[in-house]
């Protein structure tokens, strides 16, 4: 650490040579500037960006409201003030007035700001309160930023389950570290390699919190920023009227990655997204185990263990013995029936009225080596085997 | 050799100096080491503040420079985010603060007619403290892994990741949070106690008015501060979770108690400032300042809803909607208070006779800039506007426009109208009105793109950004460079040549229409002033006696 610091403190003086080299090259080629990005900032932009949603469109509507009542306030006062010292100098002749106190204008001027204030807090109120409703979502994404990159989990709705992890384009940040930003692409350190995806015109309810140090997921062009607090979670919402490519970037310091893990969302329609989420479930089903293949007890009975504690051990106990109203499995009827299909059933479509909740988001796999592991576990000692292919089949009923 | 460094070797030809004869006062190193007098303990704070406003100013043009074009250039992100983070702990604990401390060294005393501060010993220790600190804060470059690196604001957890360079950044605040305190404490009990005979409360001149109220604030929050730093210290070293989440803290109360200190704080920098707006304005306009008591009342309040107001800064991190709603209107309140100011210090030029002399060229210039940087913090304080805008560029310009534009403004403006009181030496006009409009215009270069930077979404503390910032951030860069420029030829055109004495002899009240106790003693003012109470008229400005 120590030795790299030295290093960038020595290599300045030659840095700074190839910098004055850079600065030529970049007065020179100031005609091959780059383009605006479409969802991403414009070259020169001075505004906020063009809004995706109703509250972007809502806070543009209080930047700019704000802009004009206080640029008119600031062109008065200073109307006043500049007209002053134009006309009341000593040089022009001026003699000092001997006023300095009246109780009348004190009041006046402290009590119109006061009300001009409230004016300005009503309208924002309302979108305050619409911004942080974020109920009722029709898909919930949680979006983890770790050091330095953030990861998308699709806990509800459509493509639930789906889950990856998205980081800035390795050519990018080399090129950032190049110093030679003469070939940048038009989308320079925005650039990811898996996006985030969401349908457009659906209420996405973004649940923040991240692994190490805060981060902060912020969009633009959805009105939206919020941190990322490890050991929390937060939350915010946004409804894409438009579909395209929007991005944004980190927004709290976050160690020295900190410029180099932005955000891409995909807005597609509705079809489009559906055809998205069933591709990315065939290639998550592709890495995972075929439930065609046929297995021996002892190999799955092992995996089964482990799903076993990690699922299922809470609740009915390591011994299988249940605790107070969760039923026992150790000699359960049901368990050792040699048909499979009852306890099929309750795994995949649950049972007490959800006391005992469906696990149909666990994997073929992972099922039949369950129920193959309660089946042979303590003193079940039945024997019974149940393929992946027989959960393949009780899902399809 | 020089008016100011050379006080107690030609003290006795000082007028008023002789009736008390000889001064046995250390020399050499010796009296600035042991120094208990107020005005020597000014100059150190006042020179101490400028050596870290060039430090703090190298480093700001490192970060500019890395930032001039996209692509890493001259530093490494480790490195980038060092910068920043040292930029703003010496600009903010360096220099703003302890050149606001020196004025009130030199000034609190003089303004108010008493000997010296309370605490002479004192008052030495809370200086010199200084210097460790400031050693360590500089120092931490050199140390493994570099200086800390996560943000003036030192947000946990990164903090617990940051090398031993951050334990002795703590210490260092530290130090410098037992020196405010101290000066605090000083500040008050002078100003409570030792006011000549006469200057009643409501009589006193605006500037000690706004530091009395600054000290309460100090001592309020610096505790609050090293509270904080102290329980970062003890997650990094001593096994606790006051902020890790690895072991169940709440890394948000970081935060939390970080703003509650860290928003009074803000007012700490430029509360001092609107009391010496306060001054010269009406110095320059010939008339006596509006509204003297509203002055002090919106002062008063601007202080006491600092402490309600903390959360504005954490409006992304999620807190319930109520707790928003109650911040932002809080926030919007000051507004109120502040826009009172302003509206005072414009009927107090209204009708008057004014001359534009540096010090009025710099309080206005602080009028019509700092209003900028109140404005924008009105859009800023608007939550939905805010969760755009926090942590963007837009941020950056707006406390710069407060506390560059806002407390440095008014810091020059104090230093041109009080510095021939100080040296006995008349600057140079026509340098300090170079200075001034080289100042602001290349203030504006630098900081007004930032405006456009942070509405187009790019964030802050960022060692490098997508293309199109960069038409906006090279001119950011070039202006900065001006801006820097012009502070090395302020201190080398108008300062030094003062505290030589070089330049025309300055009389005992060199601006016409000023009043106050200041201009009652002689240029240089003595080693020792008001030994006795003087005898004050009814106005509490001039001595009769």
């Amino acid at each position: 650490m120590r030795l790299k610091q030295v290093r960038t403190m020595k290599s300045i003086p030659h840095k700074l040579a190839s910098v004055l080299l850079l600065a030529g090259a970049w007065v020179g080629s100031a005609a091959h500037a780059v383009a605006d990005l479409p969802g991403g900032p414009a070259v020169n932009q001075l505004n906020l960006h063009p809004p995706v949603t109703r509250i972007a469109e809502e806070q543009h509507f209080l930047h700019w409201m704000m802009l004009i009542i206080c640029t008119v306030i600031f062109v008065g006062v200073f109307s006043v003030m500049f007209y002053s010292i134009w006309k009341h100098r000593k040089s022009q002749g001026a003699k000092s007035a001997n006023f300095h106190e009246s109780v009348t204008v004190e009041v006046v001027w402290t009590v119109i700001p006061f009300l001009i204030v409230i004016g300005m807090a009503l309208p924002a109120t309302k979108v305050l309160v619409a911004q942080k409703d974020t109920t009722n979502a029709d898909l919930t994404i949680k979006t983890t930023g770790y050091q330095w990159k953030w990861g998308y989990d699709y806990l509800k709705g459509e493509g639930e389950g789906l889950s990856f992890i998205s980081t800035l384009d390795s050519s990018h940040r080399a090129m950032s570290n190049s110093g030679n930003v003469a070939n940048a692409p038009v989308d320079y350190l925005l650039k990811v390699d898996h996006p985030l995806v969401v349908p457009v015109g659906k209420k996405i309810r973004i649940i923040t919190t991240a692994n190490d140090v805060i981060h902060a997921f912020m969009v633009p062009a959805f009105g939206i920023k919020q941190d990322a607090i490890p050991g929390f979670v937060r939350d915010t919402w946004f409804r894409a009227e438009k579909v395209g490519d929007y991005y944004g970037q980190c927004a709290e310091l976050c160690g020295k990655e900190h410029a180099y893990m932005p955000i891409h969302v995909k807005v597609l329609s509705a079809g489009d997204y559906s055809q998205w989420v069933q591709a990315e479930q065939k290639k998550a089903a592709a890495k995972l185990d075929d439930p065609a293949k046929v297995w021996k007890l002892d190999e799955l009975v092992k995996r089964g263990e482990k799903v076993y504690a990690a699922n299922c051990a809470a609740c009915h106990q390591p011994n299988g013995k249940g605790a107070g109203p969760i039923k026992p499995l150790d000699g359960s009827a049901i368990v050792k029936d040699v048909d499979a299909v009852k306890q099929l059933q309750v795994v995949l479509g649950g049972a007490a009225n959800g006391a005992m909740p469906a696990w149909k988001q666990l994997s073929d796999t992972d099922l039949a080596a369950v129920v193959s592991y309660t089946k042979n576990a303590w003193s079940n000692k039945t024997g019974q085997l149940v393929q992946p292919s027989a959960v393949v089949a009780q899902r399809g009923k | 050799m020089s008016a100011v460094l050379d006080h107690p070797a030609t003290a006795g030809g000082h007028a008023g100096h002789e009736a008390h004869g000889h001064h046995h006062g250390p020399t050499g190193w010796r009296r600035w080491l042991f120094a208990t007098n107020h005005k020597d303990i000014g100059t150190l704070y006042l020179l101490f503040a400028f050596t870290m406003l060039m430090v703090g100013g190298v480093l700001a043009l490192l970060i500019r420079a890395e930032l001039f074009q996209p692509g890493l250039q001259l530093v490494n992100p480790e490195l980038f985010n060092q910068l920043t983070t040292m930029h703003g702990l010496i600009m903010v604990f360096g220099a703003i603060m302890p050149a606001f401390v020196g004025f009130a060294n030199w000034m609190v005393p003089l303004q108010i007619g008493a000997s010296d501060m309370a605490f002479a010993r004192m008052n030495n220790f809370s200086f010199w403290l200084m210097i460790p600190a400031a050693m360590l804060l500089v120092g931490s470059f050199a140390m493994p892994g570099g200086a800390p690196a996560a943000g003036w604001t030192l947000y946990a957890p990164l903090t617990l990741q940051m090398g031993p360079s951050m334990d002795a950044g703590i210490f260092a605040m530290h130090i410098l949070g037992a020196s405010s305190i101290m000066g605090s404490i000083n500040i008050i009990v002078t100003i409570l106690n030792m006011r000549a005979p006469g200057m009643t409360l409501m009589k006193m001149p605006m500037f000690a008015w706004t530091w009395l109220i600054t000290a309460y604030l100090l001592i309020a929050v610096m505790p609050v501060l090293a509270g904080a730093i102290t329980m970062t210290l003890t997650d990094r070293h001593f096994g606790t979770s006051f902020f890790n989440p690895a072991g169940g803290g709440d890394p948000v109360m970081y935060q939390h108690i970080f703003w509650f200190f860290g928003h009074p704080e803000v007012y700490i920098m430029i509360l001092p400032a609107f009391g010496i707006i306060s001054q010269i304005v009406p110095a320059f306009a010939r008339k006596k300042l509006f509204g003297y008591a509203s002055m002090v009342y919106a002062t008063s309040s601007i202080a006491i809803l600092s402490f309600i107001v903390w959360a504005h800064h954490m409006f992304t991190t999620g807190m319930p909607v109520t707790g928003q709603l109650f911040f932002m209107y809080a926030t919007m309140l000051i507004s109120v208070p502040t826009a009172v100011k302003i509206f005072n210090w414009v009927a107090t030029m209204w009708r008057g006779s004014m001359t534009f002399e540096t010090p009025m060229l710099f309080a206005v210039g602080f009028i019509f800039v700092f209003t900028i940087g109140g404005f924008t913090g009105l859009i800023l304080a608007m939550a939905p506007i805010d969760i755009q805008l926090q942590d963007t560029y837009y941020v950056v310009a707006h406390f710069h426009y407060v506390l560059v534009a806002g407390s440095l403004f008014a810091l020059f403006a104090g230093v041109y109208y009080w510095i021939p009181k100080w040296t006995g030496v008349m600057y140079v006009e026509r340098r300090g009105q170079i200075h001034f409009w080289w100042s602001l215009i290349s203030f504006n270069i630098t900081f007004f793109p930032m405006h456009f930077l942070g509405l187009a979404g790019m964030p802050r503390r960022y060692a490098d950004y997508p293309m199109q910032f960069a038409d906006f951030n090279a001119i950011a860069s070039i202006g900065a460079l001006g801006f820097g420029l012009a502070q090395v030829f302020f201190f080398v055109a108008v300062v030094w040549p003062c505290m030589r004495g070089n330049g025309a002899k300055a009389p005992q009240k060199p601006w016409d229409g000023a009043e106050g106790l200041e201009w009652e003693v002689p240029s240089p003012a003595p080693f020792h002033t008001f030994e006795t109470p003087p005898k004050l008229d009814a106005t509490a400005t001039r001595v009769i006696g």
